[in-house]
């Protein structure tokens, strides 16, 4: 935490300035396309969002544009070991997150024999909005055998039951599923792969990558400062997202409370990752009109059909001249909406993914899903099983990775870390 | 400047004396002549385990019907002193120089594995080394590692070669993960020889018009993937005379002890690089003979840095060990008889075993060269 930790910080200020700009043209189209603008003291996007907090940063921080996010499994049998890895990489996250390089020494400070303890790809970068937030997979655990591999199977919560086979799943095991995850989000692309690199690094030989997820725009709003982003297929996604400023559903629908399960988790949230590809080219084949029924909503506007701005209410009763719904019954918003199931809402902050092409000459592109929740049982599970069973969109998309992951709340302060209270 | 060439000469002296005295068979220290080693196929007997403090010689008669080894490791696996090669009927001497301290003998029929192992308990007075003492001991112990892996390359290459040019394919693909075992050892120190290691071990797409493809994996493709050797006299010979060349290089190499501490690192880079991805043994697929090889490699040259090691962070020491240990467990897996099972074998799943196991390994050995360099 010394002179070198100021080198690219100092950095900061200088490029930090450069994209002032470009977020004061963002935040004026948002405004003009949008009619909620609270864009009163939007951060720049180049700075440093807080590590420490009562929850973890990365969930209803306005979603960056960039992800890269990491599955590791857990090499070591040794309890300790583990948790020594844990603080060692809580005090990464907390420099990284703030600009500074992984290590205390730095990337270029160290004697010249010695690797150096940072990998220096994000020298001279601002911290860029980056967030890291941890999360631990039900195999941590129980292995597949059912063992309890760190003595901890008693506190594993009931809401991180596996998650159940869905109809269409073509899920590969290799992406899916893991005993810790990371998700970085970032501005900017090469922070977000230098903190996950850097974590893996730290993390050698105590874990090992099992697989990773590279997210290049941002397709959910998590706060009513930002614009609605476009997936892949062209819409906006989104719009209906939970939101930062929504605090009681947040209570609700999002964090887990006191009383929910073991105390480890309160304040945490559970988070569901699904990779899912899109068949970009036969979606392109699509009818405009039936592009916007299949979805539900305008394509430009982003209106729900029927309506004329993208925040108007959505309306799941009315018909049409011929008699038949406004929104059809397979239509994707209405099988996602709360209204119709059971006012179930998630916190999506899902990201596009172009993992280059598929030897076919096809686009190996889609959505990496994120979505965050109080318990998956009565959210995520609920919501996605109706929309295997009958979401017209199933035909242009495939689930090819599955995870599920607990969430703990924040880190407090420099003395806490990442699964204190987990392995308290 | 007048006193270095006095000194050198010093060194000179002392080490003809040594040299002179291996085969003179009386000890300097000790007493009774030569501790007798009986070596067969199943057991090592060593006539003596307790010794005084001092220089002793071990007479090791092979009595088995496989070729032997005969080692003396400190604590660690540091090698003291070894004998390689020891031909069935054949009789070899050891001249160690041992302080106070508890080792292991080992015998190794076959030359695999972890052998027939004794315990010896040597005791007296001798003074502990000092640091800088410590670190020439440590390249004094890793240079004759280098020198008698270079022995045994000379050997088992020369054998090679023989099967070669005889047109024995059956023979020449047996000997072939055999002969590249003692180069794969101490690649490191053969790769610092300028154009000898392209020559010796280059790829067939690494060649050029004044490097053209020849050495070990021409053969390699010849012998795998072309089945036909009967051109190959030629390059065989070269083959022969590089290795020759190198050894002769590798033997007057002067080294440091932070280029032990790097190739300890490389030889692990080198596993993690081309061998677990089957690149480096492409036709043969023997790339685990390779694995196991740079290994080895990389534990004597950790081994000979091990006291300094031990008395400046000895946790690194304790990580070390048990991330070795890891290795070779899952390395274990994989043994077929005296040799392993080819790459292509092994499924993406044990692979990534591999894979992480050398992760863990190479993370705590790439600290080491800073551990040195700090005074």
């Amino acid at each position: 935490m010394s002179e070198n930790t100021v080198s690219r910080r100092r950095a900061i200020g200088f490029a930090g300035a450069g994209v002032a700009g470009v977020l004061g043209a963002t935040a004026v189209g948002a405004s003009f396309f949008a009619d909620k603008s609270e864009k009163s003291s939007a951060p720049a996007i180049s700075d440093a969002v807080a590590f420490h907090g009562a929850t973890q940063a990365g969930i209803v921080t306005p979603a960056q544009d960039r992800l890269h996010f990491v599955a590791f499994d857990v090499l070591t049998k040794d309890r300790a070991e583990l948790v020594q890895m844990l603080k060692d990489w809580t005090a990464a996250a907390a420099r990284m997150t703030a600009g500074q390089d992984a290590g205390p020494v730095g990337a270029t400070a160290g004697i010249l024999e010695a690797p150096p303890d940072d990998t220096g790809e994000a020298i001279g970068l601002p911290p860029s909005g980056l967030t890291l937030t941890i999360g631990f997979g039900p195999t941590l655990f129980r292995d597949a055998s059912g063992k309890d591999r760190f003595g901890l199977a008693a506190r594993k919560p009931a809401a991180l039951a596996d998650l159940p086979p869905f109809p269409g799943d073509a899920l590969d095991p290799a992406i899916s599923g893991g005993d810790i995850c990371v998700q970085a989000c970032a501005n900017d692309p090469q922070v977000a792969v230098h903190a996950i690199r850097n974590l893996a690094r730290i993390g050698m030989g105590v874990v090992s990558v099992r697989w990773s997820q590279l997210g290049f725009g941002r397709t959910s709003s998590t706060s009513t400062s930002q614009a609605t982003p476009r997936n892949l297929f062209g819409f906006k996604d989104g719009t209906a997202n939970l939101k930062a400023e929504e605090a009681d559903l947040l209570k609700q629908h999002l964090w887990v409370q006191p009383g929910d399960g073991p105390d480890w988790m309160a304040g945490g949230s559970y988070a569901v990752t699904r990779k899912i590809r899109m068949m970009i080219e036969t979606w392109d084949r699509t009818s405009l009109g039936e592009q916007e029924t299949i979805i539900g909503r305008t394509k430009g506007e982003g209106a729900a059909l029927g309506q004329a701005k993208e925040f108007d209410e959505i309306d799941l009763v009315s018909k049409n001249g011929a008699g038949d719904p406004l929104i059809p019954v397979d239509a994707h918003v209405r099988l996602a909406h709360p209204d119709t199931n059971s006012g179930a809402h998630l916190l999506r902050r899902g990201y596009n993914f172009v993992d280059g092409s598929d030897g076919l000459g096809r686009l190996n592109a889609g959505l990496f899903f994120i979505a965050y929740q109080r318990d998956p049982r009565t959210h995520f599970v609920p919501i996605q099983t109706s929309l295997a069973r009958h979401d017209a969109m199933n035909e242009y998309t495939r689930h090819v990775s599955s995870a599920l992951w607990a969430c703990p709340p924040g880190v407090s302060g420099p003395d806490d870390f990442w699964g204190r209270a987990l392995f308290a | 400047m007048r006193r270095t060439p006095l000194i050198l000469s010093l060194v000179a002296i002392s080490a003809v004396a040594a040299c002179g005295s291996k085969s003179d068979t009386k000890p300097d220290a000790g007493s009774g002549g030569p501790i007798t080693v009986k070596a067969s196929d199943t057991a090592c007997e060593v006539a003596k385990n307790q010794l005084d403090a001092g220089t002793h010689v071990f007479a090791i008669a092979n009595k088995g019907s496989k070729v032997t080894e005969f080692y003396v490791y400190a604590e660690g696996d540091r090698v003291m002193g070894e004998v390689e090669n020891i031909t069935p009927g054949l009789s070899r001497e050891l001249r160690v120089e041992l302080p106070a301290g508890t080792y292991q003998t080992a015998c190794k029929p076959g030359m695999v594995g972890n052998g027939i192992r004794n315990a010896l308990t040597v005791s007296g007075s001798a003074a502990a080394l000092s640091q800088d003492a410590a670190l020439a001991q440590a390249v004094t112990s890793y240079t004759s590692y280098v020198v008698s892996q270079s022995e045994a390359l000379v050997q088992k290459t020369g054998d090679f070669v023989t099967a070669v040019k005889a047109g024995d394919l059956a023979k020449a693909k047996q000997l072939y993960p055999v002969a590249r075992t003692y180069y794969e050892r101490i690649e490191p120190v053969a790769e610092s020889f300028g154009d000898l290691d392209p020559k010796i071990d280059g790829r067939e797409d690494g060649a050029t018009a004044e490097l053209p493809f020849t050495g070990f994996h021409k053969l390699e493709k010849d012998l795998w993937v072309t089945k036909d050797v009967s051109k190959d006299g030629a390059i065989a010979d070269q083959l022969l005379a590089d290795v020759k060349d190198l050894v002769a290089k590798a033997k007057a190499e002067k080294l440091t002890p932070l280029q032990l501490a790097n190739g300890a690192k490389e030889l692990l880079d080198e596993v993690a690089t081309s061998k677990i991805t089957g690149e480096e043994e492409r036709y043969s697929h023997t790339d685990l003979w390779d694995f196991a090889a740079n290994v080895d490699g990389s534990q004597a040259a950790v081994a000979a840095l091990r006291p300094t090691l031990q008395q400046r962070n000895p946790e690194l020491v304790k990580q070390i060990d048990t991330a070795f240990t890891n290795v070779d467990n899952e390395l274990a897996k994989y043994r077929d008889g005296d040799g392993w099972k080819l790459q292509n074998q092994l499924n993406q799943e044990q692979l990534k075993g591999l894979s992480d196991v050398i992760n863990a390994l190479a993370e705590p050995i790439s600290k080491i060269a800073g551990v040195i360099a700090q005074k």
